[in-house]
């Protein structure tokens, strides 16, 4: 009888461990997907800049500067950490938005259907990069707070669960969504 | 309650759902069957009816609420900016696969989700909310629909309709049945077939009503639920509340598609009202939240 008890015993914790680490390791596919969404919409913006460039290069003779800012910054995007690919991410944000704030003073590439095309692509695209932001910031901080967690944290220990880094937007953007009373 | 909790409740409630579903058509199929004089006929009928009915709206039943409301499949150069509004916002929300998007040709505002999972699923909007909300607000009406989808609502609200539409359809044979006569022996029924058959014709005439009802009644707080998590994705409750405000002042918010099966999927309801407070009797009956309720407690978040 007593051998049964301790039986039970041992399955129930057996079973509790499972679970836990199930639950952990979807936590972290969850962050890993949501980075790799992240990732998709970068890319998608790289691939983009260059058409943009090119469309917009005859009109914009006299801000050079402008472009340049945007080839750099698109360079540096697709190597280095995570913060500098954030880094990265946020200069070409600012950048891209003083080439369409620029592009109100020339009547005539407004009117160009090609741009008027990349023009929304990249804004969709600028989204998409916010909203999947967003979804891997929320991703990290259910697993970091799931593998802080007592009893989780034990385990999260034992099978070498790490806490992950968050996607930062600058201090500027952050500012910009304080809420007005 | 969290959208996990959401989530399993949901999934609960279908199963839920299903079981009731069963038990009151093979309810209504053996009353049928006596009245005929042949038991298993009935109950055999029901599950018959029943099964096909439940399949083919299971797998054909977004199809067949897209076709109803004549919706059709938004492509890109013309809707590129609904697309692209949709594709973020799944992203948002983590969703598995982008929904498919879809388009009605109408001036009213309105918006619906359907399918039967996250993986199987379609928003729907109308012209008129295209043209008449700005980004903001779009954006709102849209997360709220994802909400929608990834809440498992869709799997619910459909799976209710087709549970109306099978007992109302049942319950209306049966009554016709009642009233012209049936083929069996009159002389041989006994107290309790005169009692079942006393019991079916409450039930003919209760269960479209009690059906109705819990279409109402799973429809309203789901509505409410959705405004929260679709404010979570947007981060900007104000967006969905002026939404709801234009679609408030509508003049015109008749949906000619929608009929009484597709109407509580909507994101408000789809027919015609006076501007006038609504009583509770005419909540009771409705298919929606009162609005005001929903603007009320998204300006409070």
């Amino acid at each position: 009888m007593a051998s049964w008890i301790i039986f039970a015993i041992i399955a129930v914790v057996v079973l509790f461990i499972i679970y836990i680490y199930n639950s952990l390791i979807r936590l972290r596919m969850r962050v890993n997907n949501a980075w790799s969404q992240i990732d998709v919409q970068l890319k998608r913006r790289f691939d983009l800049i260059p058409n943009l460039i090119n469309s917009v290069k005859g009109y914009m003779k006299h801000e050079k500067g402008v472009l340049e800012e945007v080839t750099k910054a698109r360079t540096s995007l697709m190597s280095g950490s995570m913060k500098d690919k954030a880094k990265a991410s946020n200069q070409i944000t600012d950048a891209l938005k003083s080439i369409f704030a620029v592009a109100e003073n020339y009547p005539q590439l407004k009117a160009n259907e090609n741009f008027k095309m990349l023009q929304e692509e990249l804004s969709g695209t600028e989204s998409k990069i916010a909203y999947a932001r967003q979804f891997y910031n929320d991703s990290v901080m259910s697993y970091n707070e799931s593998i802080q967690v007592f009893p989780k944290n034990l385990f999260a220990k034992l099978f070498g669960f790490q806490g992950k880094e968050f996607f930062e937007a600058d201090k500027k953007e952050r500012d910009n969504v304080k809420v007005d009373f | 309650m969290n959208i996990y909790d959401q989530i399993s409740s949901n999934k609960r409630r279908t199963v839920l759902l299903v079981f009731v579903f069963f038990t009151l058509i093979i309810f209504i199929g053996l009353i049928i069957g006596l009245y005929y004089g042949n038991n298993y006929f009935g109950i055999i009928l029901a599950i018959i009816v029943g099964t096909i009915y439940f399949l083919f709206s299971y797998y054909g039943g977004a199809n067949a609420i897209l076709t109803m409301t004549r919706a059709k499949e938004a492509t890109k150069p013309e809707y590129t900016h609904l697309i692209n509004t949709v594709e973020g916002l799944s992203i948002a929300a983590g969703l598995p696969k982008v929904p498919k998007v879809y388009v009605i040709e109408d001036e009213a505002l309105n918006a619906f989700a359907t399918g039967r999972d996250p993986d199987h699923a379609s928003v729907t909007v109308t012209t008129g909310l295209l043209n008449k909300l700005n980004r903001l607000e779009l954006e709102g009406v849209i997360a709220h629909e994802l909400s929608h989808i990834k809440n498992y609502d869709i799997r619910v609200m459909m799976l209710t309709s087709v549970m109306v539409g099978v007992t109302v359809l049942l319950s209306d044979f049966l009554l016709r049945s009642f009233l012209w006569g049936g083929k069996g022996d009159k002389k041989e029924q006994n107290q309790l077939t005169f009692i079942l058959i006393i019991a079916g014709l409450v039930l003919a005439i209760l269960s479209p009503i009690i059906a109705q009802m819990m279409q109402l009644a799973v429809s309203r707080k789901r509505e409410f639920l959705a405004d929260a998590s679709g404010a979570l994705l947007t981060r900007y409750p104000k967006g969905l509340a002026d939404a709801l405000r234009k679609i408030k002042h509508d003049p015109d918010p008749l949906v000619d598609t929608a009929n009484k099966a597709t109407a509580h999927l909507f994101i408000s309801t789809p027919f015609r009202h006076n501007g006038k407070k609504s009583t509770w009797f005419q909540d009771l009956f409705s298919t929606h939240p009162n609005i005001d309720e929903r603007i009320k407690r998204l300006d409070e978040m």
